[in-house]
């Protein structure tokens, strides 16, 4: 927390002394404490998926009827739409997982 | 680090989720968006207040919804995230920042950030609005982000017209489109970068602008410093932020997502039978006409008597001709006055004086713009979960 102070102080200090003495902004977003729930086959969901997102973006999808459709869809989307490198034996896995713990 | 009218909203909002959501014991740092599914924190990043957490990686921000009752104007604080791709420039060096303009131009550019704030500068008064917002609205509900109606601000942009940029470069004919390409990418090389496209002669109407200045001070790093694209009128999506390459082609663009993603139906008012999909689509562009009550939250429990309802109201840039307002479900209208007019594709201030006789109200505002456009009394659909504009309603209990 102090660490995020600081930072937005000196970002501060950056903005109001202009352009001209302008350093590397050297961002810093807070820890990321978003994580996947237990369930089956944790591991290979926390392997595929946190590497491009974190795990809120599956905690906050609507709940739907059609879970499993609704997830494998989802999966589908990440491979074939933004070339998400999952093995066709984890497919499965990860879609039985998504259904089953949100 | 929370000032006290940070800490107040924060209860606020709680105090207004708490309501809905009256079994629920909720700590100060979570909010609940009135939909299933809609718990979220109240989160803290550097240059930002405290604000709606989407998601962290990358970070997603949705602007508290009783910010807007401020002013017409949304502090760069409060203004709204959206991200596609987690490989952010959060190390990028402004010294060192340059935008790359090229393709069929005949005199390829390299601009710094000083070349750039050299040129005459222009501002402008803009909404910005997530194509996505208040997506989690929607029923039946649609993947995808899931927002109330904080993912949209309105600011005062200041930049150079993407207009000299393009004649300092020299567009040759034939030119059909500008695509705009940012600083973020993709962690895995085999995702589609985001690069978006405008046809040339939107692209230099004078309008669409770079901009590096918001409500008077630098851009904040995420919402796109050091320079984004300001497209009026124009939903979030090609608002390209950490813009640093231009390219004008002789050709319509075909990358993902202009090709595939942010689409909508092209049915009348781009919508489709809830639940189906539609046959033929095309890229989104303008905002549909939208107004919102700001000064009384859904749930709200006020006093009988006199009392003054505010609000917004904006649209794709005709401007806001008229905004109405119901405080008996739909049945009769009443005009409201307008506030100052800030420009056509601003958020356009309202405000009524009603009495409300005790009972329950469901308060209404519609908007009509200068076009004569206006919002209809039930929501259209379409898969993305894009353009929402009904009348919305608030529910208010009167004692």
């Amino acid at each position: 927390m102090q660490r995020t102070v600081l930072l937005a102080v000196s970002l501060a200090l950056a903005a109001a002394m202009g352009s001209a003495l302008a350093a590397p902004v050297n961002y810093k977003t807070p820890d990321e404490v978003a994580a996947f729930k237990p369930g089956p086959n944790l591991d290979v969901v926390q392997g595929n998926c946190s590497a491009c997102h974190s795990a809120d973006y599956v905690a906050t999808q609507p709940p739907m009827k059609d879970k499993k459709g609704f997830w494998q869809a989802e999966v589908t989307k990440m491979i074939k739409v933004y070339g998400a490198p999952i093995d066709d034996a984890d497919v499965g896995k990860i879609v039985d997982y998504l259904a089953a713990t949100y | 680090m929370f000032d006290r009218r940070d800490l107040l909203k924060g209860a606020g909002l709680t105090a207004m989720a708490a309501t809905l959501h009256s079994t629920k014991a909720l700590a100060l740092d979570t909010v609940t968006l009135p939909f299933a599914n809609g718990e979220r924190p109240l989160v803290k990043y550097p240059q930002k207040r405290p604000m709606i957490g989407l998601t962290s990686r990358p970070p997603q921000l949705e602007t508290p919804f009783a910010i807007f009752n401020d002013g017409p104007i949304t502090p760069n604080n409060a203004f709204f995230v959206r991200n596609h791709l987690s490989d952010l420039p959060y190390n990028l060096d402004p010294d060192k920042f340059a935008l790359e303009v090229k393709g069929k131009v005949d005199k390829p550019l390299k601009l710094s950030l000083k070349d750039i704030r050299k040129m005459k500068a222009t501002e402008l008064i803009a909404v910005n609005q997530c194509s996505g917002n208040s997506r989690g609205f929607f029923e039946p509900r649609v993947a995808g982000g899931q927002l109330a109606n904080g993912a949209m601000g309105n600011a005062r942009w200041r930049g150079v017209p993407l207009k000299a940029v393009l004649e300092m470069a020299g567009v040759q004919s034939g030119a059909r489109q500008v695509t705009f390409n940012g600083m973020d990418g993709p962690v895995s090389d085999k995702t589609p970068d985001f690069v978006k496209a405008l046809d040339i002669d939107h692209a230099s109407d004078g309008e669409v602008m770079l901009a590096y200045g918001m409500n008077g001070e630098d851009l904040p790093f995420l919402n796109g410093f050091p320079l984004r694209l300001i497209v009026p009128g124009y939903f979030g999506t090609y608002w390209v932020k950490h813009l640093n390459e231009i390219t004008v082609i002789d050709n319509v663009y075909d990358g993902f997502w202009m090709k595939s993603a942010y689409r909508i139906p092209d049915t009348p008012n781009n919508a489709v039978e809830p639940g189906t999909a539609p046959k033929a689509t095309i890229p989104i562009n303008r905002f549909t006409i939208r107004s919102f009550i700001t000064s009384v939250p859904d749930g709200a429990k006020l006093k009988a008597g006199a009392t003054t309802l505010r609000g917004i109201a904006f649209d794709g840039g005709k401007g806001i001709r008229e905004v109405q307002v119901s405080t008996d479900g739909g049945k009769t209208w009443v005009s409201a006055k307008l506030g100052k007019d800030l420009g056509k594709y601003s958020f356009r201030e309202w405000k009524l004086p009603v009495k409300l006789s005790a009972g329950s109200h469901e308060l209404k505002v519609r908007a009509t713009g200068n076009g004569g456009e206006t919002q209809p009394d039930t929501p259209r659909w379409n898969p993305a979960g894009y353009l929402r504009n009904v009348v919305e309603t608030v529910r208010v209990t009167v004692a």
